[in-house]
């Protein structure tokens, strides 16, 4: 009896494997890294160009001409060559890949940390660096060592005000920064029926701030149903009874608005006991809570009201940013005195658009909230799209109302 | 695979993002990863990083994938690691480019001399030799050619 890694990778956790990679990925900040080592691996070939994609996210658009004679490289080395390419604006690599590209049962390795996302379709999706994925490039394989896993088994459904993103900090702080430390998450139990695939995608999100190299969900009716809007199919994945390391129990209808405080993921709070704190920012995005779904609920709270302080709003891909203006969110979000940004990672990482003074705060929905993330001297208070909402109204952090 | 260097002494959960920060992150110019490094965490340690082994609490390197981590603390003269244990990305990272990083608690004498030898499996630091979790022979073979680039130059 195996856990659902051990089925994808062929092999029992402790082993080490080498692994043919369906999917491969990089972004503009790590492909330049990547076509550098590749080069100097010797420029001998690309093993599947129509397997690996480069999607440019990170500095969208180019914030100065370094950053834009680096991306022009990048852009004519990839389409040059081939490779499957999102140009700026395109949206985040994990969000294009989740758009109807990664499949249940595949092996996803991205040139990004939160590359775990996409375990939300029941495939073994995991991070690594630049010059490992130049080294997919060449050979269209990596090594993996199998990973023991952790079973999070979820309980009932979500009510109230807490979304999926609570319960993510929840199992975060639970578990610690490191307490996933090389292990899969293997997400199962009851609770699960009720997820869907946005929840799910934000549930895997957050399995590398525990130091996880996966988080995994089986695939069943809700992501086959969501890839057959894509013109996909895909069979579903039933589980085994297999031998956890460690299980976690989360009744998901207990799960209250958390906030994780600067500067650690794993500092969690509930919202009402940080109420009041004063807030400089308020940002909306990244490949955590970038999707419509999120956009549609914020645009639900703050329909035909004023945001208090300034308020970032990135959609996280073209397709979600299409919807939100299809079906009036967008124009919502703006008429309550939001900015937009070009579909990408935003602010997140503090390399452009949006980043903080010294000593200026920001309630974010992303999912990294270290020291000078977003500017030096900034702190980053890390919670759910309706606990931005709430806050961006009132200009403090502000426990969001019952829907 | 031996090496010795001056202890600098770290605590746990050191990130990426504090070991280079993300406004840094768009150049191929590894001197601006080396000026920048650790800015954010201490503005003094980077002037004592060269012929250093730094010893560190668990989980160094969590965070982003970003191997400009890797790459300033080896570019600023960095022998080698030691930590009870890394964040898996970085590890690799850090295997791929050719730094030493040493799976050990052998507690931090700031300043001492740390000496190891990964073959025999042990690290010295305030004296004292610990034993050192070893590498998979894969990754030994890595480090040994000096990083994947050159493992894969020689594989092919």
């Amino acid at each position: 009896m195996s856990s659902l890694s051990e089925r994808i990778l062929g092999a029992v956790a402790g082993e080490y494997v080498d692994r043919k990679v369906d999917r491969a990925y990089v972004h503009d900040g790590t492909g330049v890294l990547t076509l550098e080592a590749w080069k100097r691996m010797g420029s001998r070939g690309l093993c599947d160009p129509s397997s690996l994609s480069v999607i440019f996210d990170h500095i969208v658009p180019a914030n100065n001409s370094t950053t834009a004679t680096l991306q022009h490289e990048l852009r004519e080395f990839a389409t040059g060559s081939f490779l499957q390419f999102s140009d700026i604006g395109g949206g985040i690599c994990h969000q294009c890949m989740s758009e109807g590209v990664v499949l249940p049962g595949e092996v996803v390795v991205g040139a990004d940390s939160h590359s775990c996302t996409l375990g939300a379709f029941g495939a073994f999706a995991t991070g690594v660096g630049a010059t490992d994925m130049a080294a997919i490039w060449l050979t269209g394989e990596t090594w993996f060592r199998v990973p023991e896993s952790i079973g999070i088994h979820l309980d009932g459904t979500l009510n109230g005000a807490a979304e999926a993103k609570d319960v993510a900090l929840s199992y975060v702080s639970r578990l610690g920064m490191d307490g996933g430390s090389y292990h899969a998450l293997e997400f199962i139990g009851k609770g699960t029926r009720n997820l869907t695939m946005d929840e799910r995608l934000v549930l895997c999100n957050l399995a590398v701030e525990t130091g996880a190299k996966a988080g995994i969900f089986y695939a069943d009716h809700v992501t086959t149903e969501y890839l057959a809007r894509y013109g996909r199919s895909a069979g579903q994945q039933v589980q085994e009874p297999c031998e956890y390391v460690q299980e976690l129990e989360i009744d998901l209808a207990g799960i209250e608005p958390l906030v994780a405080v600067p500067p650690r993921v794993d500092t969690v709070k509930p919202v009402h006991d940080l109420a009041g704190i004063p807030v400089d920012q308020v940002f909306v995005g990244t490949c955590t809570n970038g999707r419509y779904s999120d956009l549609a609920r914020f645009a639900r709270i703050v329909r035909g009201k004023k945001v208090a302080v300034r308020t970032i709003v990135v959609p996280a891909s073209r397709e979600v940013l299409a919807e939100a203006a299809r079906t009036g969110v967008l124009a919502d979000i703006i008429s309550a005195g939001c900015t937009i940004g070009s579909p990408g990672c935003g602010p997140c990482l503090g390399a452009h658009m949006g980043v903080l003074g010294e000593g200026e705060v920001c309630l974010s929905t992303a999912n990294r909230n270290f020291k000078n993330r977003m500017g030096i001297g900034g702190d980053i208070y890390l919670a759910s799209v309706a606990t931005a909402a709430a806050t961006a109204l009132e200009g403090e952090i502000t426990e969001p109302g019952v829907p | 695979m031996r090496g010795a260097g001056h202890a600098v002494c770290l605590g746990t959960d050191i990130d990426t993002d504090v070991i280079i920060a993300g406004r840094y992150l768009r150049t191929k110019d590894r001197s601006i990863w080396v000026a920048h490094v650790f800015e954010d965490l201490d503005p003094a340690l980077a002037p004592r990083l060269s012929g250093a082994v730094i010893v560190a609490g668990k989980n160094f390197g969590c965070g982003s994938s970003r191997e400009q981590a890797a790459i300033a603390l080896k570019e600023s003269g960095v022998i080698a690691v030691v930590a009870p244990s890394f964040a898996r990305i970085f590890f690799r990272n850090a295997i791929n480019i050719g730094l030493p990083l040493i799976e050990a608690d052998p507690g931090c004498f700031d300043g001492t001399t740390v000496r190891f030898d990964l073959e025999s499996g042990w690290v010295e630091s305030g004296g004292k030799r610990s034993p050192v979790r070893p590498l998979s022979p894969r990754m030994l073979d890595i480090l040994r050619a000096g990083g994947l680039v050159e493992y894969w130059k020689v594989k092919q």
